[in-house]
């Protein structure tokens, strides 16, 4: 597998570009439409609760894939040319698209085959299990928001 | 039943909903008059020693809930493959959770590729899983093991620090344990003497610690196979406490025994006739 030859690796290349790439999602307001707070879905707003974290893992848990696979392609590219992480890039984009609708349980078969999360076993595996969510989403709202209706 | 505010399935892995309202409660019950319950560590003395033959790895057995003893017999050598083992120090549930963790996902390696995993091999998923969690989880690890390349012997710390050396000790007694391995350690030393030798590690341990006490588990580790002696060595402060407070039949002795038999003669007789279809 590729990602564990260039695993340790720490470039001053890397540094560079790990310094703006961690996205500040989710931590913001809750913005729907018209710009403004989204009252009636995600509650009253209060400034401390958007601004920081509440845990010291929650924005690096956040983003731990995305930006183990930014420093992983970023070292691809480095080593064997721009050619291999645009393929595999391609080919997680091809199984990222083959899902069910978004309330119903996808296995996601594919892409944990090409990331190799078939052969591993982590806390994503067993905690929080999506299946067993005791929360569901109404279907029509959960397909709008994943069109981009919402 | 479907909620309105939930627009994506929730993420699987760690989830930080209940972080804020953790906080808010514990500042309401420090100014009353109870606490938040601590949770079970292993304040504990484990050590290793490598030997000529293998690896020898020793613990005691008290698990601690704030100065409460919470379990007098608990197994802190936990199993990672058939060569190797590793003693957990921290938190109970995090070196369990991690232990059992790195053992499965060893155990999917070692049937994907048909080989006994490399002690190398399983410090480094150690490590990279505990560095990412940026020591929160609370896990101080030997491992010790036997593979292809020879005897090894390491120690995991919480943050993701590793440290190959020949013998070692950690938790709360490992500065008594390692005065006394320091003292008679020999490199390349017999099977006997090298289990000698941590368990006496172990004793200082549990004699100078509080957090410490009570049995002495070693595992053996060689390239014939493993020796789980569990326990080694039984603390003499036992108490005789019964599991069971029910007398045993025969507790009251029989002084006399007298039969009277009871005669019946038989007045009336009738037959009354089952439906069984």
């Amino acid at each position: 597998m590729y990602c564990s030859v260039v695993r340790h690796q720490n470039t001053r290349g890397l540094r560079s570009q790990l310094k703006d790439s961690v996205p500040v999602t989710g931590m913001g307001p809750q913005v729907g439409a018209y710009g403004v707070q989204d009252t009636l879905r995600s509650g009253f707003s209060s400034v401390k609760n958007e601004l920081l974290p509440s845990h010291a893992l929650e924005l690096s848990e956040k983003n731990f894939q995305l930006n183990q696979d930014k420093m992983n392609f970023s070292n691809l590219r480095n080593i064997q040319g721009l050619h291999a992480p645009l393929k595999l890039q391609m080919e997680y984009r091809a199984a990222r698209q083959i899902q069910r609708l978004p309330f119903l349980q996808s296995s996601h078969l594919a892409l944990d085959t090409l990331k190799g999360n078939d052969e591993s076993i982590s806390f994503e595996d067993i905690l929080n299990d999506p299946a067993q969510s005791e929360m569901m989403g109404e279907p029509h709202i959960m397909v709008e928001y994943k069109l981009g209706m919402m | 039943m479907a909620l309105s505010n939930v627009v994506e399935t929730p993420a699987s892995g760690f989830n930080f909903e209940n972080v804020s309202r953790n906080v808010a409660l514990e500042g309401l019950l420090e100014g009353g008059h109870t606490k938040a319950p601590k949770p079970m560590k292993t304040g504990t003395t484990i050590a290793g020693v490598v030997c000529k033959d293998g690896v020898v790895l020793g613990a005691d057995t008290r698990a601690t809930s704030g100065e409460v003893v919470a379990d007098k017999m608990c197994a802190k050598i936990h199993y990672i493959s058939p060569n190797m083992y590793c003693c957990g120090a921290g938190t109970a549930a995090d070196t369990e959770k991690t232990t059992d963790l790195l053992s499965s996902n060893l155990t999917i390696f070692s049937m994907n590729s048909g080989r006994n995993p490399r002690v190398v091999m399983a410090v480094n998923i150690l490590q990279d899983m505990l560095f990412r969690y940026r020591g929160q989880i609370g896990a101080s690890l030997i491992l010790g093991g036997v593979d292809c390349t020879g005897n090894h012997l390491y120690t995991v710390g919480p943050y993701g620090s590793i440290d190959k050396v020949p013998y070692l000790a950690m938790g709360s007694g490992d500065l008594a344990a390692l005065g006394i391995l320091e003292d008679r350690f020999k490199p390349n030393m017999e099977l006997e003497e090298a289990k000698e030798l941590v368990r006496d590690a172990i004793h200082s341990g549990i004699m100078s610690d509080l957090g410490s006490g009570n049995n002495i588990d070693i595992c053996v580790i060689t390239k014939q196979g493993v020796d789980y002696i569990r326990p080694y060595q039984e603390s003499e402060y036992k108490d005789k406490r019964q599991r069971r407070y029910k007398y045993r039949p025969g507790t009251t002795s029989i002084l006399t025994e007298k039969i009277v038999p009871l005669e019946l003669e038989v007045v009336q007789e009738t037959v009354q006739r089952m439906d069984t279809a």
